[in-house]
This record gives C-alpha cells, structure tokens and sequence, in this order.
C-alpha cells in the first residue's frame, strides 16, 4: 500500500499494525506477570476494535479469556462546552474493576486529554489497583502530565497534520495515515 | 436543538439521538456512584405553576445525575401568588444565570412564549403545558416501548400503540402521538366521542370509539388518566359506564398479544381507567416508566445544555484525527 493522494502519507500498513498489537500484547503480559487481573478497555471508536484484538491475543497467549470492554469518555471530557453536544458512546464494563489492573487502549496519545478523561471515568466506576495505557500511535504534543505504557509505533508529528487510523470492522482497511494539509477545522 | 418544546419540532434523527443518548445515561442508574460531571456549574430551573411530584422530581434528579444545580420554583408560595407576570418571573431568572428553565404551566403555549419572547436566554424545557403538550414524558414512553417492543433498533417502526382515554385533556396523548408516528409507530387513539380531540383528523393517528377491537392488534396500550381537574362538564354519564367501556381490566388484558405491555403517564385512578390487579401485573412497566423518566431527562438537559450556545447540533465526533 502507498500513498493516496500527494499529501497522505501511510506510516502504518496492516502487516504492521498486526505486529505492533502482537508486540503489546505480550508487553502487557509481561509488565503483568500474566493476565490473570487484567481488565482492557477500548476508548470509542476505534480504540475499542483496538482493544479487543489485544485482549483477544491476550487470551491466546496465556491460555485463558481476557475480559474487554468500552468506555465512553464524552461526559468527562474538558472541553463540552466549546463544541455542539456531542452524542454518546458505548460504556460497556465486562467485570468489576475492584482491585484489577485496567488497561486502557486508544488508536492515537495526542495531548492526552481524553486519556484524563478516561481516568476520571475509571474513579467513578470502581477502584482499580493499576490503570495501564497502550495506544496504537503516540504522535506526541502532550499538554498534560501522561505518558504511554504500551506503545505501537511513536510517531514525531507537526501541529498542522492529522493522523487517521483505519481499523477493519469500522473502516475498509487496517491503515495508519498522517496527512499534512488539514481540512477545515485543523488539529 | 435549542429548547424542547414540542415532540411535533423533533426529526427522527433527533428522536432516535435522544432515545440512545437516553439508553446510556440509564446505565448510569446501575453505577455506584450514580453522578457524571457533564453539567457542573450549570443551573437549572424548575418552574412549576401546576402541581407535579413525579416530573418535577424527575428532572430534579435528572440535572442533579448531571452535577448540575437545581432551582425548585413554585407558583404557590411564591411571588406569582402576590400577582408577578410569567414576564418578570423570566427576567428574575435571567438575571439569575439559570441556564436551563424547566416549565410546568396551566396555560398551553407558555414554554413557547418563554423562548420566543427574548426575556429569557436559557433553554426551555417544556414539562407539560395545559393540555397541549408534555415532551418529556412521550420520550420515557417512548424509550420504554423501544426498549421492550424493538430492542436495538433505531424507531418503533410498525409497532402498534393503543392510547386509551381522556384524549381531549391530555398533552401527553398529544406529544406520544406526534412522536410516536415521528418514529414509525402506529397510533390509534381510543376515547368516547366526547372526549376526542377537536380536529384529531389532522393528526398522524387512526381512531376508534371501541376498545375492544384495538386490543388483540395492539404492541402497547397506554391507559391514560380521567382528568377530572380540567373538566367542567359531563363528557360522560358515570364512572362506572365509563370503566366498563373504556376501563383496563384483566379481562380485556387477557385480548392482549402475549408479548404487549401496558403504560400510565400516571398518576392512576385504580379503579377508573385501570384496574389494581392490571396496573400491579407483569404486563404493566408503569413503574419501569419512572425509573426511564429520569434517563430520558439526563439525555434532553445533556443535549440542551453540554454544547457551545451558538454551534449547530450536529455533533463532528471525528475521533479518528487523535484529538483528544
């Protein structure tokens, strides 16, 4: 697969982004000891095909199902206020959260807002021992205190281009992007 | 969406987006910790110049839920009984910083002239307005047959519903039939002659004098309430020819499709339109109604309120560029 159009780039094939999910897969098993305690939650939308692949793999590896579900952090988030009401997401908790180890799976780390939303989230749903966080890209310009666990592919990014994940079950195709002209609204 | 006035101003769109936004804001009832930070700084009214204990608590609950805060306005003991207008009690309000007015007035159309006249800025929420109009209330209706009736799709298409009863007084009657056939329903009203509506063959509904025949066709039937306060005339001999004509009772349940449910806006006359044994039955989920009531108003005051006042709303979740 090449580019699609003169400004598009893909910096992920499928081929890769298989790998890399494999790649965390066994990297979370390992920071673990196991997968006996852990919980994965995808952040919608595409974290949430994201995470049930890894927690799937996850189950492959160490012999026993892995539970998964969503979060939905649109009620949490930081900026409702600056934009058009926003319609809800699947929250889809597999298991109580008490005293497991929650790892959160989303497609790009931008400035990790939503990932301070999803821990906001997580408070009001239960007290896990760990909070863990594996995303496919990490494209950098945090603008608050986090930082990856797990990551697929970091990715040194400009302010004026976007990154666009594809994953099969929503999109055509398994394919990361980075295309540098923005349309409209901007990064 | 600005205000929520009429179930007649809702596209399917909007109707289908309330009713999924309500599907999750109910499964925060099921939480521990039974609140979400959406509305936190933001105020809500609730203007009630009509009796209520079920929808005013409801929305109470449903803006608390939401980290909003919550103004309780009542006509009797308030400044309205010393004579002040709907006018200055809008302008007090403003100057309050309410963001959203929640409404209960004898008078039908007095949401709408609150959010046309420009005395106030804040979304309107109509809670039943004379016998025009009671949104809110045909949303949980709603909600609740699209969670028993069509579990997973988008509308009630095809679905059929009997509305039984005091039609001509009730804004509730009024709002499920406009919403209901927004959504793919059909609606057949049920009353004797004397209580169905003026000009009830403009709207989107079958009707009939006779219950009997509509039940063994009907998904839902949704008994409504005598309203005895809004009569001034004799619109039927006595109560009990009416409960014998148009009365539920276990018998008439039994013509029932095996999988039917049936409804009251409550509160009930038991006795009067519905018997005890029917509205305490398996079939009834008029207590389920209530619980949905306080999902359904989450999700308005969620969509009224979360967004920017000035963008459109349509929602952009394009989540797909990383931003966060």
């Amino acid at each position: 697969m090449s580019a699609h159009t003169s400004d598009s780039t893909v910096v992920l094939d499928s081929g890769d982004i298989s790998r890399a999910l494999t790649r965390i897969t066994h990297e979370i098993i390992e920071k673990n000891r196991g997968a006996a305690q852990v919980v994965v939650l995808g952040i919608p939308t595409r974290g949430v095909e994201l995470g049930r692949r890894v927690a799937e793999r996850m189950g492959e590896v160490a012999g026993h199902p892995v539970p998964y579900g969503s979060l939905d952090i649109t009620m949490y988030r930081d900026d409702l206020r600056m934009k058009p009401a926003r319609a809800l997401e699947k929250t889809d908790i597999p298991v109580d959260l008490d005293d497991r180890v929650v790892v959160l799976v989303d497609d790009v780390l931008f400035s990790g807002r939503t990932i301070r939303a999803a821990l906001d989230a997580l408070n009001d749903l239960g007290r896990p021992r760990a909070v863990q966080l594996a995303v496919l890209v990490d494209r950098g310009h945090r603008e608050l205190p986090i930082r990856a666990d797990f990551v697929g592919k970091n990715l040194p990014t400009s302010l004026a281009e976007q990154v666009k994940v594809a994953v099969t079950g929503l999109d055509d195709r398994d394919e990361v992007r980075i295309v540098s002209a923005p349309k409209g609204a901007g990064a | 969406m600005r205000h929520l006035l009429s179930t007649g101003d809702l596209t399917r769109d909007e109707a289908v987006l309330l009713l999924d936004t309500a599907e999750e804001m109910r499964s925060v009832a099921e939480r521990p910790i039974k609140k979400l930070p959406t509305l936190r700084g933001r105020t809500v009214v609730n203007l009630f110049f009509e009796d209520s204990t079920r929808t005013r608590i409801s929305f109470e609950a449903a803006a608390k839920r939401l980290s909003a805060d919550v103004i309780n306005f009542a006509a009797k003991g308030s400044s309205v009984s010393k004579g002040e207008s709907l006018k200055d009690t809008a302008l007090t309000l403003q100057a309050m910083g309410a963001d959203a007015v929640v409404i209960r007035h004898g008078a039908s159309g007095a949401p709408a002239r609150l959010a046309a006249a420009g005395w106030i800025d804040s979304a309107i929420l109509n809670a039943g307005d004379g016998s025009h109009e009671h949104p809110t209330q045909a949303l949980l209706d709603a909600f609740t047959m699209r969670r028993h009736l069509a579990p997973g799709q988008h509308g009630l298409d095809g679905r059929r519903v009997a509305i039984v009863g005091d039609v001509l007084h009730s804004r509730v009657a009024r709002s499920n039939a406009l919403l209901l056939s927004t959504l793919g329903a059909e609606v057949t009203l049920v009353a004797p002659p004397t209580l169905m509506p003026y000009g009830v063959d403009s709207w989107p509904v079958e009707t009939s004098y006779d219950l009997d025949p509509v039940l063994p066709k009907a998904d839902a039937v949704m008994m409504l309430r005598v309203q005895r306060e809004r009569m001034n005339a004799a619109y039927f001999p006595s109560a009990r020819e009416y409960s014998r004509r148009y009365g539920l009772d276990g018998k008439r349940m039994a013509k029932l499709p095996e999988h039917a449910i049936v409804m009251h806006p409550g509160p009930m006359n038991r006795g009067m339109e519905i018997t005890a044994d029917v509205a305490d039955s398996t079939r009834s989920v008029i207590v389920e109604q209530v619980t949905n009531g306080v999902a359904v108003r989450m999700a308005a005051l969620y969509l009224l309120l979360s967004g920017a006042r000035d963008a459109a709303s349509e929602n952009t979740s394009d989540t797909t560029e990383g931003q966060a």
